[in-house]
């Protein structure tokens, strides 16, 4: 909300301070400031001249030398605009001042430009005429001004002055971020009366005289609610003998620092009316209104309705609708009809200031797709209050301007208005609540400013009607805290009961996983949640798997997030893509991130979350390399049991002859290989990248932290090495599956040390060699241990077809 | 005898001096100290000397053949050291070429301020927390005080799964959650992921971070919050940080605030940072709502509680000045690696 200081001024008239003050004030006690700019921002030494005499340039047909007279002097002035005459008076920037902008009304200059005198085609030039544009406005705000050329005051102002204070340019624009809570707020009396709170001084809201003639407004009009819950308040009130002109000077120039454009006096007071009360009003021509008579109700599921913009709207029966006695005029609240427009013949006008359900307005003009500036103060929830307030404003102003004559009286239909809320006066709570030494005096003293009565009989606080937002205890605390100043409040550490600040055990598992991601050379990404049902094809999962269940978004941003994914891997492969794509080399990456699997669908519980780990790479590394920060991670969470790798894993988008699952005590934790050469393909991954994905959820039950030291044996190893001519399509997993069941606990270690496929081995086999170690904790082994060992080994390895190589 | 000692000394020692390898101390030793070494004949000749002459000249062939032992292991250890320095010399490396690297990952940026922000809150023994990403409506709105026609609910912009069942716009729901456990006092934050429906550019994302912490106990005040905001933003920006708070409004906090911290880039003076200003809104806090403690079943008479929420990339942008946010989703490694 923009608005000008000199309108917060004219209702509190005592306020002397800077803008800066103003800001930092405001600021401090809720109203805040978001930005100010004074309007006579780079407008320097611009007075008032006249044009003395007018002569054509010797040397330049387009241009003419005028004699200015600036009050103290005559001036001459070499000009190319069209549209000045002797005797005109101009705004006149003298040599050495300022101007905001080029006369092509462009974006200003930050600092403006100086002008100085000079000679133009040869003859001196002392200073510039201005126009508006060039005084940094334009005509939507000074419709008075030329089209092009130079602007000209009328007749009264007075030569030599200065010229930015006859347009009403001493001004600073402040805008506000008006929060929520504070609909009174949304309007120039709202925010004096905050400003006149802040800054200790008299809040004078404008005196609003009785208006009208003798006449009634009900012998004009009738009016019927039908809806009360969805229409609280309908006030009505009539004009007639409409004169339409220009709206005054002062009124045109409030408008316009509020970003307004004046357009004439009946809408200009509307408008007026609008910025100062933050009540909409409507204004229609009585003499479309059949019946005279006003019937708000519901419209009818597949009404059409032309709105004032021209456009068919489609109604339903939640939307309410202003109508006469035959027909529908104005969707409530959002848009007048086209069929009850003002036009500039209108004689007799209906002013309508009318309060609706605010979530009724809000969700209509999100159904009907028409969000209009009335719309968007409506929803907020006006108060019924100030509907009267605001149309008495708007007849005195009629009365004020000439606009017409107002017809006596007002048509009145309302819900019973609200009784005022009363709060409990409990100034110990209140400090205890707010760590405050507050006197009680001083908080009822911030009441008084603010409106609050204090009733002495019941100690009860009786908020103003207008202040829809005091309940309760908590927001009488508020209001004391903000006036007494949030910056006055101490500062202190909640003493009471010490807690143990800690991370629970799944996020402790979770923080030692990244640090071995991180020690292994994986950097960690972060992808987003949500992604395109696409990437099931993109990632070769057949039609019927049911990680094509998802959980939808039922308003998603598009398509590419609008389901939440079942797989981590779509965001790793476009990081690795991305990475690809912009020739980054040897790229590693992790996340740690969810995937939501729907129980059912559609949704009608929560969907199961599962925290995935997700290594991604390419470049220097292959396979095994994956599989190394597998195990490292494992053995650094504890999970120091064997890990098997099953080469059967049900993954479409991973290498067929290169993937594995994870197995750990007979827990699927996870997997990992090559990417499917079509994946790469559908990824635009132009090498061979590798992924694996740990389940967190599955293995943080797995994990642990607890060890326990193992006495360094002081006892001999002994080594044998075995080497083995092993059919081709027995996995080295399964030899040793053998050699760990069948080397007891004498078996320290089995290390394959060489592994040959080629000449000198008989097609069909391989060539494998292990180095076995022994050892035992309490002795020093015999022959006879070791030999026993091997010998149920090789019994157990020539079982599977497997050959010791002599 | 002894003259014959002191002219055997003299050998061995200009032998010794005149050695200029290991192998020519060697023969010194064999030659006077070996089995047939001049030392050993001398001993043997001991037969030929008087007896009670005997033990004197044992203890001088016996010191003689000590000194001739040290002076060898004097002259060698300097040889030694000669040729090792000599070795020294010719492995000079050019200490400027290239050093290995260990491949070593990055944190996200993201994750390096959750963790400072965690680290921080744990210390004033605050629980870390977490909860559903995808939430039921009641958690996320209704029991913040943000009943359904509530505008909030259209200002958060808020993605839909079904009527009642949402992806989360803030991590509030998990403060409520864990309020309705019943286990008192509270000192908890919630990091996690939240929605909103804003479309992807410089400063907006659909899926981003919030951290809200909260305490519940008797005797919490306004000055506690302020107190504990304070605190953090010292720990997180610098001991100089100065905080400032505005009022404002959230649904489930009254009094709530908004909180600045003095510009950690200039110091409070004015930069582009700032925008001029000297300040940088933080965070949004305020007194639990005593309806938001009620419908958790928690007395507002005998309790009172604080609330805060940030921003986690607000925060990482501001502190490594990286001006877009879409870098933090984008994963380019040269990215990361700066963190």
């Amino acid at each position: 909300m923009n608005t000008a200081l000199s309108w917060i001024k004219a209702y509190v008239p005592e306020l002397d301070c800077t803008d800066k003050e103003y800001c930092d004030a405001m600021t401090l006690t809720g109203t805040k400031v978001e930005g100010y700019e004074r309007t006579d921002k780079n407008l320097q030494s611009i007075v008032v001249g006249q044009i003395l005499k007018i002569e054509k340039h010797p040397d330049a047909d387009k241009l003419i030398v005028c004699q200015v007279n600036v009050g103290s002097r005559t001036i001459q002035i070499v000009t190319g605009a069209p549209n000045v005459k002797e005797g005109d008076k101009v705004p006149v920037v003298l040599d050495g001042g300022k101007v905001a902008g080029g006369h092509d009304g462009g974006p200003l200059p930050e600092n403006g430009i100086q002008i100085k005198a000079g000679k133009l085609r040869g003859v001196p030039s002392e200073g510039m005429m201005c126009s508006i544009e060039e005084l940094g406005s334009d005509r939507n705000f000074y419709p008075e001004a030329p089209e092009n050329g130079i602007y000209i005051f009328d007749d009264s102002a007075e030569v030599g002055t200065d010229a930015i204070e006859a347009l009403g340019l001493h001004d600073t624009v402040f805008e506000y971020e008006i929060t929520s809570n504070r609909v009174d707020c949304y309007s120039i009396l709202g925010i004096a009366r905050e400003a006149a709170a802040t800054f200790g001084k008299p809040f004078v809201p404008p005196a609003v005289k009785k208006t009208g003639n003798d006449e009634k407004a009900e012998d004009y009009i009738s009016v019927e609610v039908q809806d009360m819950e969805l229409c609280t308040r309908y006030c009505a009130r009539v004009v007639k003998n409409i004169k339409i002109a220009p709206s005054p000077k002062w009124m045109q120039r409030r408008l316009a620092a509020s970003g307004i454009r004046p357009i004439n006096n009946l809408v200009d007071i509307t408008n007026y009316v609008m910025e100062e009360y933050g009540q909409p009003m409507h204004a229609y021509d009585l003499d479309t209104i059949t019946g005279r008579k006003i019937i708000v109700r519901r419209a009818k599921d597949g009404d059409e309705f032309q709105t004032l913009d021209g456009q068919m709207r489609t109604l339903d029966k939640d939307v309410l609708m202003i109508c006469d006695a035959e027909k529908e005029i104005g969707i409530a609240g959002i848009m007048g009809g086209e069929n009850s427009k003002i036009t500039d013949d209108v004689k007799t006008v209906l002013f309508e200031a009318a309060t609706f359900n605010g979530a009724n307005i809000r969700k209509s003009a999100k159904r009907i797709g028409l969000r209009t500036d009335a719309s968007g103060i409506f929803e907020k929830g006006l108060e019924p209050h100030n509907a009267q307030a605001a149309i008495d404003r708007a007849c005195a102003l009629i009365e004020e301007l000439g606009c017409g004559e107002v017809v006596g009286g007002m048509v009145d239909v309302k819900a019973p208005l609200k009784e005022p809320v009363r709060i409990l006066f409990e100034p110990e709570k209140t400090n205890a609540f707010l760590g405050t030494d507050i006197a009680h005096e001083e908080m009822l003293k911030i009441f008084e400013r603010i409106e609050i009565v204090y009733d002495e009989k019941t100690n009860e606080l009786i908020c103003p009607p207008f202040r829809q937002d005091l309940l309760g205890f908590a927001d009488i605390a508020e209001e004391v805290a903000r006036f007494y100043g949030y910056d006055k409040i101490p500062v202190t550490l909640p003493n009471g009961e010490a807690t143990a600040g800690k991370h629970t055990f799944e996020q402790r598992i979770a923080e030692k996983a990244r640090e071995v991601a991180e020690f292994c050379g994986f950097s960690q990404c972060m992808c987003y949640s949500f992604e395109s049902p696409k990437v099931f094809d993109k990632l070769l999962i057949p039609e019927e798997s049911p990680l094509r269940r998802t959980v939808t978004i039922a308003n998603p941003l598009g398509e590419d997030f609008s389901i939440m994914r079942t797989l981590p891997l779509n965001g790793m492969l476009t990081s690795l893509a991305t990475n690809y794509n912009r020739r980054n080399k040897d790229v590693r990456l992790y996340e740690m991130g969810n995937v939501y699997y729907p129980k059912q669908v559609p949704l009608t519980e929560l969907p199961e979350e599962r925290m995935m780990l997700t290594f991604g790479m390419y470049g220097e590394g292959d396979f095994f390399t994956m599989k190394g920060v597998i195990e490292e991670l494992f053995e650094y969470i504890g999970m120091r049991e064997r890990i098997t790798y099953a080469p059967d894993a049900d993954k479409p988008f991973l290498h067929p002859g290169r993937k594995a699952l994870i197995w750990y005590q007979g827990h699927d934790v996870g997997y990992l290989g090559e990417v499917h050469p079509q994946v790469l393909d559908n990824y635009d991954i132009g090498t061979r990248a590798y992924i694996a994905v740990l389940d967190m959820t599955e293995i943080v039950p797995l994990a642990s932290f607890d060890r326990k030291y193992e006495g360094l044996t002081r006892f001999p190893a002994v080594t044998r090495d075995l080497s083995m001519i092993v059919p081709k399509d027995i996995r080295v997993g399964q030899l040793e599956d053998i050699i760990l069941q069948r080397g007891g606990k004498i078996l320290e270690n089995a290390e394959l040390f060489d592994l040959y496929e080629g000449e000198q081995i008989r097609e069909g086999c391989k060539s494998v060699a292990y180095s076995l170690t022994f050892r035992a904790k309490d002795r020093t082994l015999e022959e006879s241990d070791i030999s026993g060992a091997m010998k149920k080994i090789l019994n157990g390895l020539q079982g599977m077809g497997v050959e010791l190589r002599s | 005898m002894k003259e014959k000692l002191a002219k055997i000394k003299e050998e061995a020692l200009r032998q010794i001096e005149d050695s200029d390898a290991l192998e020519k101390l060697n023969e010194v030793r064999v030659n006077f100290l070996g089995k047939k070494g001049e030392l050993t004949t001398v001993l043997k000749s001991m037969k030929d000397v008087a007896p009670e002459e005997r033990p004197k000249v044992g203890q001088m062939v016996n010191e003689l053949r000590d000194e001739i032992e040290r002076v060898l292991e004097q002259a060698k250890s300097k040889m030694e050291e000669k040729a090792r320095e000599a070795a020294m010399k010719r492995e000079v490396i050019d200490v400027t070429l290239p050093a290995k690297r260990n491949l070593v990952g990055h944190r996200h940026p993201n994750r390096i301020v959750l963790d400072e922000v965690e680290r921080i809150f744990i210390g004033m023994g605050y629980e870390v927390v977490e909860g559903p990403e995808v939430e039921y409506d009641y958690y996320n709105f209704e029991a913040l005080n943000i009943p359904a026609d509530h505008p909030a609910k259209d200002e958060q912009d808020t993605f839909y799964v079904t009527n009642d069942i949402l992806l989360r716009t803030q991590t509030s729901p998990v403060q409520v959650r864990t309020m309705e456990k019943g286990k008192l006092p509270i000192r908890m934050i919630a990091p996690g992921r939240v929605f909103r429906s804003d479309e992807v550019d410089a400063t907006h994302s659909p899926s981003f971070h919030q951290i809200e912490g909260m305490i519940v106990d008797k005797g919490i005040t306004f000055a506690d919050l302020k107190g504990t905001l304070a605190q953090f933003a010292k720990e997180l920006f610098g001991e100089k940080t100065k905080v400032k708070f505005r009022p404002h409004h959230f649904p489930f906090t009254e009094p709530s605030a908004e909180v600045d911290v003095s510009c950690f880039k200039c110091g409070g003076e004015g930069c582009r940072f700032c925008k001029g200003s000297g300040w940088i809104e933080i965070l949004g806090c305020g007194m639990v709502h005593p309806k938001v403690l009620k419908m958790s079943g928690i007395d507002p008479d005998v309790y009172s509680g604080f609330a805060f929420g940030i921003g986690l990339e607000r925060i990482t942008l501001l502190k490594y000045e990286i001006d877009d946010m879409r870098l933090l989703y984008e994963n380019d490694i040269r990215f990361l690696k700066q963190f």
